[in-house]
């Protein structure tokens, strides 16, 4: 099932609810390049909350989304991150750095705003 | 809980098929929320490697009740290629597949206890254990 994106004025908000399996976190890759040509979204909050596992091939993903999102213009932030997500993320080796993240998504918008200066 | 499960990889989503009977298994022997996803993503790992370089593999799981030790016991099978230096590909980057390499080194920092067994033509098996705390 792929994973919903939902428009709120100049930003995309994603709340991953299911299991993200290989193929699916490949599809929503695309589809939220796909999305932010599209809508000309400048900002993104990828909401993680219900996320409880990421290993090394999803956190690559993840990275890859933010990048790509950022050479089209548009700033990423992800949000929710659990605290045994985080701690096994850094065991793995994987740092994320250079990712703005937050604590959930109401404070993941605001830090775009803050971003984005608008 | 069946003190014994197996998983076959062989499928991109029996990753997550493993992953989830992991999580099961640790939940069950009452491992922390911490442990239960270390042990989860040490999982995802070992059976993403058996799917990208070994083709077909199973995970098998061993919980460990004694009267001192629980302990859950992961071991990752396959017939693949085996691997040419464990040296290398426990170096964290090393990765002949554009990953991120992070995932052996991965596993063995978030389990307790690692082994790798290999040999190149006929497979490599991976055991890796979890104590409670
Ligand atoms: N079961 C396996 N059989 C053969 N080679 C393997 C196996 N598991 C890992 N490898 C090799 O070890 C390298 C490092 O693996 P890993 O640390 O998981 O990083 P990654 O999967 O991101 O490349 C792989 O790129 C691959 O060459
Ligand atoms: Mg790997």
């Amino acid at each position: 099932m792929p994973i919903p994106i939902l428009k709120l004025h100049n930003y995309l908000l994603i709340s991953i609810q299911t299991e993200i399996d290989d193929q699916t976190a490949i599809q929503f890759q695309e589809d939220l390049l796909d999305k932010i040509h599209k809508t000309g979204a400048t900002g993104v909050v990828i909401d993680l909350t219900s996320v409880d596992i990421i290993d090394s091939f999803i956190a690559k993903v993840l990275g890859d989304v933010v990048s790509m999102s950022d050479l089209m213009g548009a700033k990423v932030v992800l949000t929710g991150i659990q605290p045994a997500v985080a701690m096994t993320l850094i065991e793995l080796g994987i740092h994320l750095q250079n990712i703005p993240t937050a604590l959930d998504l109401e404070q993941g918008l605001i830090k775009l705003h803050q971003e984005l200066g608008v | 809980m069946k003190p014994q499960s197996g998983v076959i990889i062989r499928k991109e989503w029996d990753i997550v098929g493993a992953r989830q009977v992991a999580r099961e298994m640790a939940r069950e022997l009452k491992f922390g929320v911490v442990d239960q996803a270390r042990i989860a993503t040490a999982v995802s790992e070992l059976a993403r490697n058996i799917y990208l370089y070994a083709n077909e593999g199973q995970i098998l799981f061993n919980a460990i009740q004694s009267v001192n030790k629980t302990g859950l016991c992961v071991k990752a099978v396959d017939t693949g290629p085996g691997i040419n230096d464990i040296s290398e590909v426990m170096q964290d980057g090393y990765s002949t597949s554009g990953g991120l390499g992070a995932g052996l080194p991965g596993v063995k920092r978030l389990m307790d206890e690692f082994d790798i067994k290999t040999e190149i033509g006929i497979g490599t098996t991976i055991t890796a254990t979890k104590w409670v705390r």
